[in-house]
């Protein structure tokens, strides 16, 4: 319910910004309008062509149902091959209840049966009944919007084709005149687009659709041949018809205009955070996980996926080769319990095999689903298996188209890729590598009979990342990064960063050992030198104690001496030296 | 269903026995409705052509029905008309419809399996 008041809120400004040019009639029809600019020419009749099988019916009646629940435009249906009955059955399997909305007098199923066996012509004749009761039909319910399927019919039933040919562009004229937006269908005829050349009469709008079987695939295609007064997209959209309807995807019409995002999420692995400059990837961003079999692709993309409902963000994961059941449990082996995320409705699994649609129907089922869940992340896993659903051109088509829709609604994609054995690490299968944000390459090394995990990041746009090769470790606590040794003999993971890891340890305890000893060394040399400084300072002490003592004997021996002389002089009773013995003598004497 | 019953009498029967079989009883009688739009110089041809084959070879056993569409559109969808003008014959049964003003009266005694008169006596 609200999603078709979304659509219809867009659509109306699609309109009001196309009223300035060629007025147009909305189809309501997903893609679409958006392709055509606006719906079908308003007040004209459009043309669909197509071989049997190919959705012009349901296309047609799409148009009307669409204008009369979500545009109020009532509209009728002049069915030439189905009956009223068969027409209510098959539209009921998509969901649209015809019979309540002919109640409700929105809708009018008029079925035209022409009966050739109980016809027969004489004279002249026109197509005046049609006409009325086609007037019939608009007048009773106000109708705006007219389908008539499948007016070829009229030349099954009717035998003079000149009378036919002019009825036809008189009724081309008269539904112009009356200002209804008619849709008539037609087969496609050999080499021409109509069997019986009406796109000779209805020259506003034709619109092709065809359903091609490639490689027992079945692709559905749409394309504008001719639309006067638009400037519609001219390729061939694929487009779907599935439960709720038809849908066209308008993808390649998205361009690069989308916002771009500042705001960085982690990749729910604190050292990959790390190696993106510390804080992960940007929101909106692509980015492309590569590596060969078994390097933990899957796991890396559900501990992102598990990171993101942690922040409460709605995520959708889109498995190409487990079944949800068995991506739960297998992520519960590196203790992700994703299943608390889907049963709080914040994650959606959707597993298919590559190889069960065509690949437009792939991209078809993705964009409803993203349309429906608005996820802020999606994970492909592996996008790579989609070239099994067609070629390699298209696969790729398919992918930028896919990339350019997430990014414009500020999706965070994710995309694994095998790299199959013996390409090159640095290509993708589907060649995106040149449009995906951020690239995780994952491979893995064979050393020591061993076979290890390693990652780098080999570009991610706008931030510094680091240029490390870190070994890819999954534990049961999770995805965890290590740093990796990288020696003469290659890089070292494993046991071998193991054993290299113990080595460098006794090593780094080798080195510490001898660095204490030299220090214990050193101390006691000081220690002996501060003690033989001690021993010499107390040996100078004492021979200096020794001089002194000396000295002082020595002064005391001259003066015994001197004196002994004075006394033996004096006893001798000499003068030899008067002044001297003078004063001595004086002294003496006294 | 009669003509398996006839195959088992085995008896062999004349041409007159035949188309007298096949054919519409004499005594019947005809309803036919001509379904027009308008008093358009067609219709009017048509109802003259009409009018002219019924006195020549059903002169007193049938019915003619006009039903002008523009003033009652809504039963156009009854008989499926699409061409205007057609004639549809109601009765005798099966239906049968012939577009077109009449004009050539071989194809429109064709058209409604009558047996000219002129052959038929």
């Amino acid at each position: 319910m609200s999603k078709t008041g979304i659509r219809k809120t867009k659509a109306d400004q699609e309109l009001g910004k196309e009223n300035r040019r060629l007025p147009k009639a909305p189809t309501g029809i997903q893609g679409l309008d958006e392709i055509t600019q606006g719906g079908f020419p308003r007040g004209r009749p459009t043309l669909i062509c197509g071989s049997a099988g190919a959705g012009k019916t349901l296309l047609a009646m799409e148009f009307l149902i669409r204008g009369a629940t979500e545009y109020n435009e009532p509209g009728v249906f002049m069915a030439f091959e189905e009956t009223a009955p068969e027409l209510t059955q098959n539209v009921r399997s998509l969901g649209f209840d015809l019979d309540e909305l002919a109640k409700e007098k929105k809708l009018v199923i008029d079925f035209v049966r022409i009966e050739r066996s109980e016809i027969d012509e004489t004279g002249d004749y026109d197509l005046e009944g049609l006409f009325i009761r086609l007037g019939a039909a608009l007048d009773a319910i106000g109708a705006k919007r007219v389908v008539l399927d499948t007016i070829e019919n009229l030349f099954a039933g009717l035998q003079n084709e000149g009378i036919l040919r002019a009825e036809l562009r008189r009724l081309f004229r008269w539904l112009k005149d009356r200002g209804v937006s008619a849709v008539i269908t037609a087969e496609r005829g050999e080499g021409a687009l109509t069997r019986h050349g009406l796109e000779e009469y209805v020259s506003d709008c034709v619109i092709l659709l065809d359903h091609r079987v490639i490689d027992q695939v079945s692709t559905r295609r749409l394309r504008i041949v001719k639309y006067r007064g638009t400037a519609h997209g001219t390729n061939e959209y694929p487009f779907l018809i599935d439960e709720d309807g038809f849908s066209v995807l308008p993808v390649t019409s998205l361009g690069l205009q989308h916002e771009v995002s500042e705001e960085r999420i982690s990749t729910g692995v604190p050292r990959l955070d790390t190696m993106l400059s510390g804080k992960g990837f940007y929101r909106g961003t692509t980015i492309l996980v590569s590596g060969t079999a078994g390097t933990g692709k899957t796991s890396l993309a559900a501990s992102f996926v598990d990171a993101a409902c942690r922040r409460g963000e709605r995520c959708l994961y889109f498995s190409f080769e487990e079944s949800p059941g068995q991506l739960i449990r297998n992520m519960r082996s590196i203790g992700l319990n994703l299943e608390q995320w889907t049963a709080k409705k914040l994650l959606q699994f959707h597993s298919s095999r590559a190889s069960f649609y065509g690949l437009e129907m792939h991209l078809a089922i993705i964009h409803k689903i993203v349309q429906e869940f608005q996820p802020e992340v999606v994970v492909l896993d592996p996008v790579g298996s989609l070239i099994q659903a067609g070629n390699r051109r298209d696969a790729q088509t398919m992918m930028i188209r896919l990339i350019d829709f997430l990014k414009q609604r500020q999706i965070t994609a994710l995309l694994t890729n095998l790299t199959s054995g013996g390409q090159a690490l640095e290509r993708t299968d589907v060649e995106i590598s040149s449009i995906v944000d951020t690239w995780l390459l994952m491979r893995d090394i064979e050393l020591d009979g061993e076979r290890n995990r390693a990652l780098y990041v080999l570009k991610s746009r706008g931030m510094a990342h680091s240029n490390q090769l870190r070994e890819f470790l999954l534990t049961p606590q999770g995805v965890d990064l290590l740093d990796v040794y990288v020696g003469p003999e290659g890089v070292l993971t494993g046991s071998s960063r193991l054993s290299q890891e113990s080595r460098e340890k006794a090593e780094a305890l080798a080195r510490r050992q001898e660095a204490e000893r030299k220090d214990r060394d050193r101390m006691r040399k000081r220690e002996a030198l501060e003690a033989r400084i001690v021993a010499l300072r107390k040996e100078f002490e004492v021979e200096d104690a020794e001089a002194e003592t000396a000295s002082v004997e020595y002064g005391l021996r001259e003066e015994m001496i001197a004196h002994n002389r004075e006394a033996i002089s004096r006893s001798r009773q000499a003068d030899l030296v008067k002044d001297g013995v003078d004063g001595k003598r004086r002294k003496g004497a006294r | 269903m009669k003509k398996s019953v006839r195959a088992k009498e085995a008896k062999p029967l004349s041409l007159q026995e035949i188309r007298e079989k096949n054919e519409p009883a004499s005594n019947e009688v005809w309803q036919l409705r001509l379904y027009v739009a308008g008093q358009t110089p067609r219709s009017v041809a048509a109802f003259a052509n009409l009018k002219r084959i019924c006195e020549d070879h059903l002169a007193g056993r049938y019915e003619i029905e006009v039903v002008d569409l523009m003033k009652h559109p809504q039963l156009a969808a009854g008989d499926q008309i699409l061409a205007i003008p057609t004639l549809v014959r109601k009765l005798p049964q099966p239906l049968r419809k012939i577009v077109g003003d009449l004009r050539d009266t071989q194809r429109a005694l064709v058209g409604l399996q009558i047996r000219p008169a002129a052959m038929g006596e």
